[in-house]
């Protein structure tokens, strides 16, 4: 592509070698090049250079070739510029997120709002009192705000439903609560904190993140870990995708009033979060990747252990969901309800398992493999209709599909070519004036973490996007026409962060 | 039927017993002992609501664990309540984000006296790792006045459950409530 730098997950780019296009060059070649190949964006964010002037980062990722492609634009702040997502509608996150953090006009974006209220924002006086919320009239609807807090134990988030009496209109979802400048911390705190502020972004995907954190450390220090590192990494968040995929569908059993269901995938996902804490003393993996390797070694007693105990969660999974999916109450609360079609994964920029369950195949495992997965064969699974009960059954076959790939590992691990090194040395200063983009598909999606050096070797920018960000319109517009009362259902069987969008 | 009586018949252990499936003595022992703190000081009832003001999910996560079929602390009389209207104590994770402040203040003042106020994990207690940042207001202290701390990132389910048994008997000690 004309006007781009190119480069792979975990691959330096330095900054000199990134374009630097006008913005209304750099708006008609993405236009036009979306058009000419199957293209996504996946990072859109700025760099303040001077008081006046941003340098305009865009990430745009071919999938089928496993490439990323960068280029960049000078804005002004103080003029105004053409919405791209008057075009190309997945550019609506990123563009609300862009103009939140530094106040540049878009023209033309349909629905230019808050997106985390950011400390810091450009526009103060937008703030989370004065939300313009979208509004409808008529004699028979009425709203229902939910939230911030909730009535399980969740996170905060404020919901808002237009309803012509139990169907849902439109939902608008607020955010922002969860706001703690968590990307700003990343530039003030040295290399060690790094791992420990990853590990905070999500408390839900401890694995995902602190790896995507790690593989961006680890480029920039231009370190190679040893294998052993790698496989138990991998070990992990497979381990962490099938957990979180269970404690889900407990979730989702439990809501529907299928108790069997939700207690025995409950007492399941605690087999498996109980089994790392074996590994590595915590139940959601904290502590146990480092940069440079592992800190906590996988011996041939827990290798037993991890096999007899994945083997018993896998046996017991099986014989429940199989007994679940073939229920009919079941199938009466999950099939076609909230409803994402492919077209509309497609228009919002979905990722992730939510992506696949509506047949829109994003797996950052496939389109730009890191670690392990280079070499691991795996099964592309979609699913056709995009309901709850699509995005359920998906969730059960990834379940099954991490357990074999943790067993395929384990086994690779005890092989002698593998070696017994789990820890190496590394550099701390970091290559100075360089890009350097990490993609790793966490349970939820493609978590992408991208950072900007300066020519001293220091942090200039950390940028973090978590599935959430653009996963979150998917449940808007999921629920549309829906009951009411299935709220909840379709927002389980997502289950999208709240802190991973606030940051 | 006699599809269905073969069918019974054949299914292994259709019953899972609960010392199968969790052989955890310390569990029981110390749910035993808060159960009968609880019969003596909340009438065998002690409603719990949790506020996240910005945590990472992960204590909501060991929170929601609490009540799952693993742990099942409401069998030794604990419960997480929808309204703050109905508790007895407030559990607060989070380093309290600017944005979460109002919403905080709101349940607190809606919690009935005499309220007990919990900092559970790290973050709540002075910030943890966000302590600092100026989109945190560096622990529940800050905000509102705080009578316990349950410390760890983030403590686990058991060590929630222990960590209740000492502050039931902590209250109960100095007498000060009911």
């Amino acid at each position: 592509m004309e006007g781009f730098t190119k480069i792979t997950n975990n691959q330096i780019a330095k900054l000199v070698e990134i374009p630097i296009l006008s913005y209304t060059i750099l708006r008609d070649k993405i236009i036009a090049d979306f058009k000419k190949r199957q293209l996504r964006c996946i990072g859109f964010f700025g760099v303040e250079e001077s008081i006046d002037t941003v340098r305009l980062f865009v990430l745009l990722s071919e999938d089928s070739k496993h490439l990323i492609h960068i280029s960049s634009a000078h804005l002004d702040k103080n003029s105004s510029y053409e919405s791209i997502t008057k075009e190309i509608s997945s550019f609506h996150m990123y563009e609300r997120d862009f103009y939140e953090e530094f106040g540049i006009k878009i023209d033309g974006h349909p629905w230019l709002k808050g997106v985390n209220f950011r400390t810091g924002r450009a526009n103060e006086e937008s703030c989370m009192e004065n939300y313009p919320f979208f509004k409808m009239d008529g004699e028979s609807l009425h709203e229902v705000a939910v939230g911030p807090i909730h009535a399980g134990v969740i996170e905060p988030g404020h919901f808002r439903f237009l309803c012509n009496g139990e169907q849902v209109y439109h939902l608008e979802i607020q955010l922002g609560y969860q706001h703690r400048n968590i990307e700003n911390l990343f530039l003030e705190r040295n290399l060690k904190f790094m791992p420990h502020l990853a590990e905070s972004i999500a408390g839900d995907t401890v694995i995902g993140h602190n790896l995507a954190c790690l593989n961006l450390i680890e480029a920039l220090t231009q370190t190679i870990i040893p294998d052993r590192a790698i496989l138990i990494r991998t070990i992990a968040l497979e381990m962490e995708r099938a957990a979180i995929h269970l404690a889900d569908l407990s979730a989702l059993a439990n809501d529907i009033g299928y108790l069997m269901g939700s207690s025995v995938f409950g007492v399941t996902r605690t087999i498996i979060i109980n089994t790392l804490l074996l590994i590595c003393g915590n139940r959601f993996g904290r502590g146990l990747m480092r940069p440079g390797g592992c800190v906590f070694d996988i011996h041939k007693a827990l290798t037993e252990k991890i096999r007899t105990n994945l083997s018993k969660v896998k046996e017991d999974t099986i014989r429940m969901a199989e007994t679940m999916f073939k229920s009919h109450t079941v199938a009466s609360r999950f099939e076609n309800t909230g409803i994402l079609t492919k077209e509309e994964a497609i228009s919002i920029g979905a990722v992730g398992m939510t992506a696949r369950a509506s047949s829109y195949n994003v797996d950052a495992r496939h389109s730009h493999p890191f670690g392990f997965y280079k070499k691991l064969l795996l099964g592309e699974k979609t699913h056709k209709k995009g309901d709850v009960h699509s995005r359920a059954y998906l969730r059960y076959e990834e379940i099954i599909e991490s357990i074999e790939i943790v067993f395929t590992l384990l086994n690779e691990l005890e092989d002698k070519k593998t070696g017994t090194q789990i820890m190496t040395k590394i550099k701390d200063k970091f290559q100075p004036s360089s890009l350097v983009v990490s993609i790793v598909e966490g349970w939820r999606g493609e978590i992408i973490h991208c950072a900007i050096t300066n020519n001293e070797g220091d942090l200039l920018k950390y940028k973090i996007k978590d599935p959430s960000l653009t996963n979150w319109f998917a449940l808007a517009l999921a629920v549309r026409n829906n009951g009411i009362s299935d709220f909840p259902l379709c927002n389980k069987s997502f289950n999208l962060s709240y802190c991973g969008n606030d940051l | 039927m006699f599809k269905f009586i073969s069918k019974i018949l054949s299914t292994e252990k259709t019953v899972i017993q609960l010392h199968d499936l969790i052989n955890d003595d310390e569990l029981s022992e110390t749910g035993k002992k808060v159960e009968q703190k609880i019969k003596r000081l909340f009438k065998s009832s002690l409603a719990i609501r949790a506020v996240d003001t910005g945590s990472t999910n992960a204590c909501e996560q060991e929170l929601t664990a609490l009540g799952n079929s693993y742990y099942d602390i409401e069998r030794f009389g604990i419960r997480f309540v929808a309204s703050p209207r109905h508790a007895d104590m407030l559990m607060v994770t989070g380093p309290v984000s600017r944005n979460m402040k109002d919403a905080l203040l709101k349940t607190y003042e809606a919690t009935p006296d005499p309220k007990i106020v919990v900092a559970v994990g790290d973050d709540a207690i002075d910030g943890g790792i966000f302590k600092g940042s100026y989109g945190v207001l560096d622990g529940v202290h800050n905000v509102i006045p705080v009578d316990f701390n349950i410390p760890g990132d983030p403590p686990s389910p058991k060590t929630i459950l222990s960590h209740i048994l000492q502050i039931l008997e902590m209250i109960d000690s100095s007498g000060k409530n009911k």
